[in-house]
Parts: structure tokens; sequence; C-alpha cells
């Protein structure tokens, strides 16, 4: 019959509004369940894939929780720890760059030998494609993806060409962005670290062994550190400080709360992802 | 699948060729491994062979036109060989299936090639493209102008002593990046700030664009009777919101019906082959993710069987099966998306393509979750996948392939199908016979929609698809319904291999080479300089898949050098293009709308 | 939000409103319920950026995520700009979206020139902000600002819908920054329409014929033209007092962003 198609195809779209609003009526929306409430009106949320139909993310207020594997834009990794970065302007994520938006100058002493330290580190955030090769292929896991997306700025240059410290982050950052490789990665330098001390030992023990032989040995020149303590403290403030405020913004008004937003979203973070390390044991388990 | 082919040192006449009985003289020299049966063709008799291939033998599917230029070639294998240009052509049965004949029609520079539009219409537009980008003249081509760039371009791009502005080295990686890597604007390098060239003694100021030959200005004259009408022409695009992107079509009407048709295309042209020459094999994979972008995973697909042909890689079991999850969810992605924009086409705006990104958002959660981009996934490597997928990945799969997505599929239909609206507009809109759609090469959803059971998960298997159970559903109607209908049931088809394979997934290796996951990539295995590139044996390969839109193929030579000499894109949509202008014919102008959103275009592909 | 109680949702509209009233002039309490009290730019700002109608104008690949982001999961609706407008005659907002190209930049010129005053440009992704990974392409421009002007730059390839959002409120941030009294387009002298690129054998700008001239015919061209450009294709390293000019506008901004204003 005449007509029976477009009433069938109205049927539809009004069930989908009804539904929809209908549990957007609700005292707990489905688009609520399983997100994390930040504060009265922030959240992150959690979108189940079993939800029917799809409901909007209210995006400045609740936020989409963002996959591990997320990335958006590179960031250098300063570890704590040891009190450095962790590159060592090797050029490999430079030479493995698709578009080649990576530019490193190694550092050198005073009397000009190249050491493996950056001296400055590029990154064009205008040409970078994002594609994760850098992260990849890093053989000293300096340098990830981020997940920060709110990058937008008024200007190009220099905005958009980060520097050293604009990219550098701590190593706890990345700890909670992301938890199971940041776990994968630690578990296997732990297991380098303990083959590297075993063969030290060994070699040390041939060492002694060949000393006592020859009862004469040259004092080994100690490695004078690259960065006095006081700098290095100073730096790695720079770095915490900047990786918190990149979320803040150039007018300015809003440092303090972006900083502080920062830090919860990093709580919340490390929260969600002992949370959903958890549920995976679980789920392992099972 | 068949390995790559080595070139035979010197082509030498010998009376054992085939086909020389048939047209004798024609096939001059074969490939030394024949396994891709590549023959060596004299320029004069290709018209000739080609017209015996598509008669006698059954291959009527002119694939892939396209060019290599050796003038720079480095490889041991084919250095003897004097002429610079190699036209290329691949051919394809639908009737018989099974692999290619690939024609090599080599060429001095300044010399002309016949043109094969006569045999196969679908030539059209390749060589076209291999005019702007080689320079070489195609006798006998109806309409030989640019196509990608623009008329009054200086040079064809593609050569390669042709060097742009942004020149730097031959190959990446660039050496200035590292270690003394002062960062500085390409741009601010040259006088103009951009990345602009111009020839020597050129003078701006007395520059006039050059008037370009419209073939829709010769479109026929009608009078009706007494009534003298005039016919006007009118331009649609590039910015038109029915154009899908940066596209234009050239439309002579008479009244509202359309008497020719030009599509002109370029608006998105992104230099994908040249970049694609300069970058190493493997920084070609995140660029394959732009070409068609709403289905990055088949392209990442394609690209990665290419070159494993190549370097002779097993992919473990559980990477293909990945590999045809991605590829199939790609494909209702695809589907939804293009019922969606077909439906905005026709006039419904929004309702449908708003359901259809429904959908598309909750597959996009999963590349997402493995991958970790939306859209550009970056996700398959040669010899594998990059990283396994998440726990949990699968039940949601799962979930998505055996209960959300056929629920939004009966959902699409019901809403859609019954429409008399639709159905006003679509049945016998747009309608080419089956004889004609392959001529003009065209293959996917269109071909299938005209009753041809084309499809290559079926006719040459590549990864996993014969281990699967499913149909290859034709129509016989050729119209835009048809066309709109077939894609539901494609889509349906691919639930049916996505149910199979989230069933049947081993656990395993996911990479043939070292496991991605501990920041290592995969090179340091694959060997070669630093880990990240590698130098695949000399010789060519053309790979191609069933991409939603139709053959996907790659083509790529080596020259065991770690960036590819030659890397071509046979792209579904930018051949299926040929069909537009003789589809419309005839029909008002705002069916033509229709028409193009039914053949299902990406631009990021038709231009590269 | 549908989680808030009545009483609730009354001071939170009184906390948005609060943002647009005038900040000296005090109502008295009577009057309060009734009266209110702004500045001209004020609610200028507050309705400008409040119903931004976008140009429905896709280019690439970005296209796709801001069709994405008008979608329901985003719902550009609730920043007022439900409505893509085809002509650019209704819109107000440009989202550059994707990679421009020479063929193409032509078109986008002449689509900015006829958009009607006040207008916005955003240029979305890496490829129209600065040519992204195409940048090496010898038919791409790098960067849409190169040609017309653009307020806010969302960089990523593609950037998630979420990053599209956050540049537009950012550019809403910009919108309410501004004052009447100093927008060019109520001065005097009607802003110049951008002229409009023209495809020789390589694009140029007319704005630039002087230089490429001089390039191709003039005194360096007896050293090759565009072939000499190849002296400076070198990578240099920046001078140094490049250098301590972007120091210096490196420190500002930072310094910018530590000071609250």
């Amino acid at each position: 019959m005449f007509g029976t198609g477009l009433l069938k195809g109205l049927g539809v779209t009004l069930k989908h509004f009804t539904e929809t609003f209908i549990d957007d009526r609700r005292k707990e929306p489905s688009r609520y369940e399983g997100s994390i409430q930040v504060d009265e009106r922030r959240r992150i949320i959690h979108q189940p894939i079993s939800q029917e139909g799809l409901l909007t993310i209210q995006y400045p207020e609740e936020r989409r929780l963002l996959p591990e594997r997320f990335r958006y834009i590179p960031m250098l990794i300063w570890d704590t720890e040891a009190g450095e970065d962790r590159c060592t302007a090797c050029g490999i994520c430079a030479k493995v760059c698709p578009p080649q938006c990576i530019w490193i100058v190694r550092d050198s002493d005073e009397s000009g030998k190249p050491i493996t330290r950056p001296a400055e580190f590029y990154i064009d955030v205008a040409v970078c494609m994002s594609c994760s090769f850098c992260a990849e292929f890093c053989p000293f896991d300096a340098i990830k993806m981020n997940h920060d997306y709110e990058l937008a700025v008024y200007d190009r240059y220099p905005q958009l060409v980060y520097d050293k410290e604009e990219l550098t982050v701590p190593i706890e950052y990345y700890a909670a962005l992301w938890p199971t490789q940041y776990a994968a990665e630690e578990a296997q330098r732990a297991k380098q670290k303990e083959e590297e001390r075993r063969r030290e030992e060994e070699k040390k023990k041939a060492a002694e062994a060949k000393a006592q032989a020859q009862t004469a040995g040259g004092e080994s020149g100690v490695a004078k550190p690259k960065r006095s303590k006081e700098e290095l403290e100073v730096l790695k403030a720079q770095a915490a400080a900047k990786a918190a405020a990149r979320k803040g913004e150039e007018g300015g008004a809003e440092t303090e709360d972006a900083e502080a937003a920062k830090r919860a979203r990093l709580e919340e973070l490390k929260r969600k992802a002992a949370e959903k390390a958890a549920q995976r044991k679980k789920e392992s388990g099972e | 699948m068949s390995e790559a082919t080595t070139v035979a040192e010197a082509p030498t006449i010998d009376s054992a060729l085939p086909f020389n009985d048939a047209v004798p003289g024609a096939v001059i020299g074969v490939w030394a491994e024949e396994t891709d049966k590549a023959y060596f063709v004299a320029p004069d008799k290709l018209l000739p062979l080609l017209t015996h291939l598509r008669d006698r033998e059954q291959y009527d599917l002119l694939s892939s036109v396209t060019c290599v230029d050796y003038s720079a070639y480095k490889g041991k294998l084919r250095a003897g060989i004097s002429e610079r240009f190699d036209v290329v052509y691949h051919l394809y049965s639908t009737k018989k299936g099974g692999g290619p004949i690939r024609l090599h029609v080599r060429v001095p520079e300044n010399e002309t090639v016949p043109s094969a539009t006569g045999v196969y219409p679908g030539a059209n537009l390749q060589e076209r493209e291999v005019y702007d980008l080689f320079g070489i003249k195609f006798e006998g081509h109806p309409n030989l102008r640019r196509v990608l760039t623009w008329e009054g371009f200086h040079g064809h791009p593609l050569r390669k002593d042709w060097k742009e502005a942004y020149y730097e080295e031959d190959a990446k990686p660039f050496k200035s990046r590292h270690p003394g890597g002062h960062y500085q604007w390409h741009e601010d390098k040259l006088p103009w700030g951009d990345n602009n060239t111009y020839p020597q003694g050129w003078d701006p100021d007395s520059w006039k664009e050059p008037v370009t030959y419209v073939p829709v200005s010769q479109a026929p004259y009608h009078g009706y009777g007494e009534l003298d009408t005039q016919s006007i022409v009118i331009n649609l695009g590039p910015h038109h919101p029915s154009t899908h992107g940066v596209f234009r079509m050239l439309t002579r009407v008479e009244g509202e019906t359309i008497l020719a048709l030009e599509p002109e295309m370029g608006y998105l042209h992104r230099n994908h082959e040249k970049i694609g020459e300069r970058n190493t094999w493997l920084m070609n994979m995140p660029f394959t993710d732009r070409l068609d972008y709403i289905n990055s995973m088949s392209n990442n697909l394609g690209y990665a069987l290419a070159v494993e042909k190549l370097l002779d890689i097993e992919v473990p079991e559980r990477a293909q099966y990945i590999r045809v999850i991605m590829a199939e969810f790609t494909r209702i992605i695809n589907h939804t998306w293009s019922i969606g924009f077909i439906l905005n086409d026709l006039g419904a705006l929004q309702t449908p393509a708003l359901y259809a990104i429904e959908e598309r958002e909750m597959i996009l959660d999963l590349f997402e979750e493995v991958s970790g981009s939306r859209m550009m996934c970056n996700y398959m490597r040669f010899g594998g996948v990059v990283r396994d997928l998440t726990p949990g990945w699968v039940d949601r799969a799962k979930y998505l392939a055996y209960d959300r997505l056929p629920r939004a599929l009966d959902q699409l239909d019901e809403l859609l199908s019954g429409n008399e609206i639709i159905k006003a507009r679509g049945r016998g809109v747009g309608y080419l016979s089956a004889e004609d759609l392959i001529a003009l090469s065209v293959t996917g959803p269109m071909l299938r929609a005209a009753g041809v059971p084309y499809d290559i998960r079926k006719v040459e298997p590549y990864c996993i698809y014969d281990r699967f159970d499913f149909d290859v559903p034709t129509l016989p109607e050729s119209d835009i319904y048809a066309r709109y209908y077939i894609r539901l049931l494609e889509a349906r088809e691919s639930l049916k291999i996505l149910q199979q394979a989230l069933r049947d997934i081993p656990p395993g290796e996911v990479n043939a080479y070292a496991s991605a996951t501990l920041g290592q990539g995969f090179g340091t295995i694959m060997g070669g300089k630093g880990g990240y590139t590698f130098r695949p044996k000399e010789g060519e390969a053309y790979a191609r898949i069933e991409a939603p839109k139709g053959e996907l193929g790659f083509f790529v030579v080596s020259d065991n050098k770690p960036n590819p000499y030659r890397y071509h894109v046979r792209s579904p949509s930018f051949i299926n293009l040929n069909a537009l202008g003789p589809m419309s014919v005839g029909y008002k102008v705002a069916d033509a709308i229709v028409i193009l959103g039914a053949i299902d275009i990406v631009l990021g592909e038709v231009d590269r | 939000m549908t989680t808030t109680p009545v009483a609730q949702f009354s001071d939170l509209k009184r906390e948005q409103l609060n943002r647009y009233l005038h900040d000296r002039i005090q109502v008295p309490e009577e009057l309060q319920a009734n009266v209110m009290v702004t500045t001209l730019d004020k609610i200028y700002n507050w309705s400008r950026k409040s119903s931004m109608w976008p140009l429905l104008f896709g280019l690439a690949c970005c296209a796709i995520e801001m069709i994405a982001t008008a979608a329901s999961r985003y719902d550009l609706a609730r920043f007022g700009m439900e409505v893509m407008r085809p002509s650019p005659r209704q819109s107000d907002l440009m989202i550059v979206s994707g990679t421009v190209t020479k063929k193409m930049v032509p078109a986008i010129v002449r689509i900015y020139n006829q958009m009607a005053e006040p207008r916005y440009v955003l240029s979305m992704g890496a490829c129209a902000t600065g040519g992204g990974p195409f940048k090496e392409g010898y038919t791409v421009v790098s960067g849409i600002d190169k040609y017309i002007p653009v307020d806010v730059y969302v960089p990523g390839c593609p950037p998630t819908p979420e990053a599209l959002l956050y540049g537009l409120i950012k550019l809403h941030e910009k919108v309410e920054r501004q004052s009447i009294t100093t927008v060019p387009w109520y001065r005097k002298g009607a802003s110049e329409a951008v002229p409009v690129p023209i495809l020789g054998p390589d694009i140029f700008d007319p704005r630039k014929v002087q230089i490429i001239k001089e390039y191709t015919l003039g005194s360096t061209a007896a050293t090759g033209g565009a072939v000499a450009a190849t002296g400076r294709l070198q990578p240099q390293p920046i001078p140094e007092d490049v250098k301590a000019r972007i120091r210096a506008a490196q420190a500002k901004y930072r310094a910018m962003k530590k000071q609250p204003a």
C-alpha cells in the first residue's frame, strides 16, 4: 500500500526519539553508567557498548574516557628517578618519522664532543601525522604518545612548533596514561637490568681476578654528572609545570584551575587504570 | 598468492611466446619468472593484442594502467633497458577469475603509445593520469587533458627528474633533521614564502590561464521540433554540498536533462605517489590511511599485502584473522556511511546519515582501542599487525557483530528500503548495463548491483577469505536503488564473516617479527639499518583487495633500496568515476547528484 | 543536566548570566529580578558566539571528523552551530577541514571573500594549519593562513571531535574578547577582499608577483631562478637574533600563562 514505507520509517525515528527521551528522564541516564564523576559538573564518560542508541557526550563538562592506546601528539619522557631525559638524541624517531617533523640537535660537551643528550628537540605539530612510529621505534622508551588533545591555539608560530620543554612530561604522567604498557616496559627493563647486573658481576669477578694477577691498574675516571642537582631540580619542576600547564590557557586566567584539573585528571586516570587492571585480572581469572 | 616477478635481462622475440600465433609479434618478451603472467608488448601491436585478450581470452576488465619512469633505476636487473618509460597494464577476467595478465609497453621519451580507450573505455581516466604525471601521450585518446593537476601546470611531476619546491633529498630520512636539526620552516627558504616553484623566464604579468577544452561544450545539439531550446553548462563544485568533498562536475543541460557530464578532479591531489616514492616502505603505511579516509584499515591491508609479496613473509594465523575482522568492520562502516549519504543526496537530509554514524562511532571505538586512533588507524604492518587486541576486545566485537549491528542494519532496512520516495527516485535511475560497467573498469558494489558476482574475496582469495562461508549478493537492476540495497546486503554478508572470524580467532603471535608492544618496533629482527628500514628484493608486485568501494590495488616496484621505486595506487573511487558521465546522460540534474552518491567516492582516494 | 535539582538550576542559570552582566553598575535589589545591565559589547559578543553558523565545507579527512562532531555523539548544536550552511553568504565560520591544494585555493579564497563579515576561520587539522604530512607535496599549500587570516588553529591528524570542540570553545573565547569599537569590520574603509590566487605554472599570489618576477626574470635569474633556490634549500641554523625573538615570544607566552589575568 502506498505510504506504508513512509510510516514505517517515521515509526523508526519515533521509536528512537522516545527511547532516548525516556532514558534521559531517568534518575541515572544510561549514558552515565560506568562514568566517573570528577566533581559536581564534570564527568568522564565511559560509554558502554551495550548502550542503546548513542547518547551525546556534553564535551567541555563531560569527557570520553580515552583508551590507553590513544595517540595524539608525541611527548618526551622525563625520568624523575634518574633525574634526566630519557632521550639520548639517537635520532631514530627523526629518521622513522614519515612526514619528517622531528628536529633534534645533539648536545655536546665543552670540548665539542657530541654527547647522548638532546640540546634541542622540536616537533612541528602542524606537520605531525600522529602515526606513533616514533614511540614504536624508540629503543629507550623516551618518546611516547600524549593523550592531550586540547591544543588549539590562536597563533601558529611559535605555539605550534613544540620545543623540548613543551614536549617533556614526567614519567608519572606517562605511567598514568599508559598503565599497561608502562608496566610491561618496566618489567622488561627490570629483567634487562638484572641481566646486566649479572653480567657486570661476572665481568667484575673476571677483572678482579685479572687485577689480582697483575696487581696494577689505572683509576677509572668517574663520570661527572651532566647537570648539577639544583639544575635538575629546576628542570624537573619546569617539566612538571609544563605538562600540567599544557591544558592551561594562554589567556592565562585559568592556569591554577587548569593545573588543578590536570592533577585531578591524572589522579582519576590512575585510579581508573588501577580499576581497569583489577577488572582485567578478574576477567582473566574467570 | 603469487610471488613478485623479476625481470628478464633483455627481451628477445621468440616464436614460443604466448599469443604470437594470434597476434604475431605482439609479445616480444616475458619476465624471467612467470608467476604473474607478465609480457613485454610491442607498442604498435598493443591494440590488436588487447582486442584479442578481451574477445578471445576473456580478459574483459582492464584493471589498472600506470607507468614507471626507469631513468633513475638503481637495481641490477633492469639496468640494461634503454627505454625510459614502462606503461603497465593489468588485465583481469570477471568470468574466469584468477590472477592478472600484466602487459608492459616500454617507450622512450617523446614517443606515443596507442590509447586503449577504443578497446577498454575504462582506460580513459587512467591514461589521462599517466599523461598528467608522466607526460606520455596516448594516441587516439578522446580527451587527453591533465586530470589531477591543472592545465598550465609546469612539468610532469612523477618523472624522476622533476623536483618540487620542497625538494630536500631524493629519499627519506632527510639528513637535516639529526644531529643538527635546527628547526626552520621550509617555506621560509624561498623568497615568496611558499612551497612553489616557477620555471625560468616565466613572466607572471603576461600569464593567462589557458582556456581548457571542455568536452561538455561539444555535446550534441537538440532541437525539439518547433521549439528551439538552448542548452547551458552548469557547474557543480568544487565547493558543493552534494559532491562528497572537493569534486567538480561540469554538466551540459537542456532544461533539466543532462546532455553531457564531465567530472573534473584533482582538488585534493595530495601527491601520495610522489611522496610515497620518497618515503621508506614503512613510512607509507600511515599515508595509506589517508587515501580512503573512511576505510583506513582496508588501505593498510592492501598495501601490506603488496609489500609482503615482495618480502615473502608468512603472516601468523592470529594476525590473518585480525586483518579480516578489521577489514570487514571497515566495510560495514563504509556501507552504512555511504547508505546514509546516498539518502542525504536523495533529500532525506541527515536522519539516515546520523543513524549510520551512530553505528560507525561504536566500531570506531573498537578501532581506537586497538590502534589508538579513530580514523587513521595505521594498524597493519608487513607480516601482521602492530599490536595484539586488548583484553575483552573480542567480546565487545562479538556483541557488535552478533547483536548490535544486525539490529542496526535491520533498522536501516526498515527505515529506508520500503520508502516510496527512495523507490521513486532510485528505481531505473542511473542505469548502465553490466557489459558497459565492466568495459568502463567499474568494480565493487556497483558491478554487483548490475548482476555480476565479481568479488575479489571469491575470485582471487587473499588473506584467509577462502575459509569463510559467505555469499556474494547481486542484484540485476543496476540502478540507484539496487546500488543502495546491495550495500545493505553486503554489510550483512560482512557480518557473517565477522561472526565466523570472531568465533574462530586463535591465540598466538600477531606479527611475523618481534612483538611491538615493548617499544622496540618490529624492525630489529627484520634487519636492515636501524631496524626500521629494510630492502625488499628487486621486482614488482601488484596486490589487490576487495575494498568496500571496489578493487583497491597497490602496484609497487622495488629496486632493492629502502624506498619504493614506484608506488602506485589503483583506487576504485577514481576509476569508478569513468562511469559517471555515461550513467548520468539522459537523467535530470538532481539525479546526477544521487548517481554520484551511489558510486560512493572518497576524494582522498580519487585524487590521491 | 538532568541530574541537577531545580534549586541548583536557577543558581546555575544566574552564574551563567553573571558573565554577561555589567561589572560596575549596580542594580537596586528590588529591581534585580527584572532589570539587567550589560554592555553592548558583551551582549553583542554573546549573541554572535551563540549562533555561529559554520559553512558546510569539507576538504579531506578532517571533514569526516567534522561530520562526526556535528552528529549525535558530540552534537555541534549544543554550541548553536547546528545549521551548517552550504552558502558562504549565510555562514559566519569557515572550518577549513583538510588538506588545501593549490587547485582548490582559488575556490577557498573566493568563498572566504563571499562570506559576510563578521567572519571567522578555523583551521582544522595539521594539513590546513601547516601542510601536515603532505606539506612536501607539489600541489599542497603549506597552511591556509598563507592566503586567508585564521583565527584558531586546531592541530591533530585528524583532530578528534573533542579537539575540534575545544577549538570552537577557544574561538568563542576570542569572540568574547572582541569589542565593537576595534573589530576591523565596523571601521572606516570596508575591509578589502583577499586577492584570489592564480593558477599559473604553479600557483601564485597576485601580491607576490614582484618577488616572483625578480626570480624568474630579474637579476637572480642569471644564476638559474628557481634552481638558485636550491642553495637556500640547504638546512641553515636559525640565526641567533631570530632565536632570541622566538625565545622572547615563548617566555612572554609562558609568563602570560603563569599570571592569572
